[in-house]
């Protein structure tokens, strides 16, 4: 069993799968997060279900970091892995005969989401976390729309948000269907996964950008 | 044609080597590759200087010993071709071209152009076969029926020739092309099945063992490949690694 573990192949599998976990997250936050466009007592009661409900709070989130850490742990340690695989580099490598810009560099775009997650939790979950377990303040199922408004008041941090979610798109555009890949599924499904694929890592990164658009385009008056 | 050759010279394979420009004049545009540098090593030899290393044996794109990075890509710009089957017709008169071994730890360079890929023939020796009986009384070929769409994926993976084009590829040197066309040429047909478990997680301990990086899925092996043997192999071997460890 350590012979497993330790291979190649089950260190992929694990990538795809903490990958195929984090983009199900995304798409669940993906609906919660466009309800405060469309309608923001629907996101205030959605995310105070979210904040509240001790299934979510004590072992989804604590599996969602599991997942997040697992993931970019792993990415890691296959990068150094790599990178050993070849101890002298060719003077001339020509990459992009072969392969697209995003598959070659989903180190450097899973970076970017890398931080981004760090800036999102020191903006978001840190605050929320301080509220409700070292400051022990009440429920208050109203706050929750008004505070993501007023994130979203800096130029900065809107075009932060941004950059962010287009490297997520690119990191999507090759990770989702190569996950696939990874745990043995090329059959004729592939061709359905990749379409899919394309459509998603759109879509959804830009449904994200759009959100954090709108909020900055229409601050909150009082 | 006149061309200006960047190599890689590297006396031995402790030694630490370095590019060496050259230029050649006469080059025709129906010459092959190899025989673009047998002219270079003949102007070498006559000037007393060590004539450039480089593997070659068929020279008809079987053997797959003619393995050259030549301007960033394995086997030259052209695809689907070996070294030996690329022509000067590829390149302009007054063209730089960068000449360079495979680059993996698993392929240490030799000298010059030559890289040692036994690492392959080890991958192959932990189970890139299987047991048949060998009497005075061998059973008919056809005995078996097999269906034509495994038999030809089969065939398709067995046409690797085992160049090393997708490890010098693969931006993480990675062997998993190789070492899945090895594992699927068995793993499809029945013949195969006796040691299908066994044989693959074997294969895929020896190549991990022998330091080749992971695979990604870039696809670039796929593109580079002379015999353009496919991802789906690497699905395969994925699934028939996974499939054979949960069953212990």
């Amino acid at each position: 069993m350590s012979g497993f573990i330790k291979s190649s192949i089950a260190r992929k599998v694990v990538m795809a799968l903490s990958g195929l976990f984090l983009v199900v997250f995304l798409t669940q936050h993906f609906v919660i997060n466009i309800t405060s466009v469309i309608d923001p007592e629907t996101f205030n009661s959605w995310s105070h279900f979210m904040g509240y409900n001790p299934l979510v709070q004590y072992l989804l989130q604590p599996i969602l970091i599991a997942g997040v850490i697992i993931h970019f742990v792993m990415g890691f340690a296959l990068e150094i892995q790599n990178k050993k695989a070849r101890n002298v580099g060719y003077a001339k490598f020509k990459g992009s005969a072969n392969a697209t810009w995003v598959s070659r560099n989903m180190i450097y775009s899973g970076l970017v989401v890398l931080a981004f997650l760090a800036l999102h939790f020191y903006d978001f979950w840190v605050p929320e976390m301080v509220y409700k377990y070292v400051e022990v303040n009440p429920e208050m199922p109203t706050r929750y729309h008004e505070e993501t408004v007023h994130k979203f008041e800096p130029f900065w941090r809107t075009i932060l948000y941004v950059v962010s979610f287009v490297l997520l798109s690119l990191h999507l555009w090759h990770g989702f269907s190569s996950s696939f890949q990874s745990m043995g599924v090329n059959n004729k499904y592939s061709e359905g996964i990749k379409t899919f694929t394309k459509i998603f890592s759109v879509a959804i990164p830009l449904g994200f950008v759009f959100i954090a658009l709108f909020h900055h385009l229409n601050p909150l008056t009082h | 044609m006149k061309l200006y050759l960047k190599i890689w010279r590297q006396k031995n394979a402790d030694s630490k080597g370095s590019m060496v420009d050259y230029t050649l004049d006469g080059v025709e545009s129906d010459m092959s590759f190899l025989e673009m540098l047998d002219i270079l090593n003949e102007e070498l030899i006559s000037k007393g200087e060590e004539p450039v290393e480089f593997d070659h044996d068929c020279r008809e794109g079987i053997c797959g010993t003619c393995s050259l990075m030549i301007n960033g890509q394995p086997h030259g710009p052209d695809s689907r071709i070996t070294v030996c089957q690329l022509h000067m017709r590829s390149f302009n008169d007054g063209d730089e071209i960068v000449i360079e071994p495979w680059r993996a730890t698993a392929f240490p360079v030799i000298k010059d152009l030559i890289v040692d890929r036994t690492a392959f023939d080890r991958i192959q020796q932990a189970g890139g076969y299987i047991s048949v009986n060998t009497s005075g009384r061998p059973v008919d070929a056809n005995a078996i029926p097999i269906e034509k769409e495994m038999a030809d994926k089969s065939f398709n993976a067995a046409t690797c020739i085992g160049c090393g084009a997708c490890v010098a590829a693969c931006k993480n040197a990675s062997a998993m092309l190789f070492t899945s066309a090895k594992v699927s040429q068995f793993a499809l047909l029945p013949q195969g099945q006796v040691e299908a478990a066994e044989r693959v997680q074997n294969m895929v301990r020896q190549m991990d063992l022998e330091g080749f990086g992971n695979c990604t899925n870039t696809g670039a092996c796929e593109v580079e490949c002379p015999k353009g043997i496919s991802l789906e192999n690497i699905a395969r071997m994925n699934r028939e690694y996974l499939s054979a460890s949960v069953k212990g």
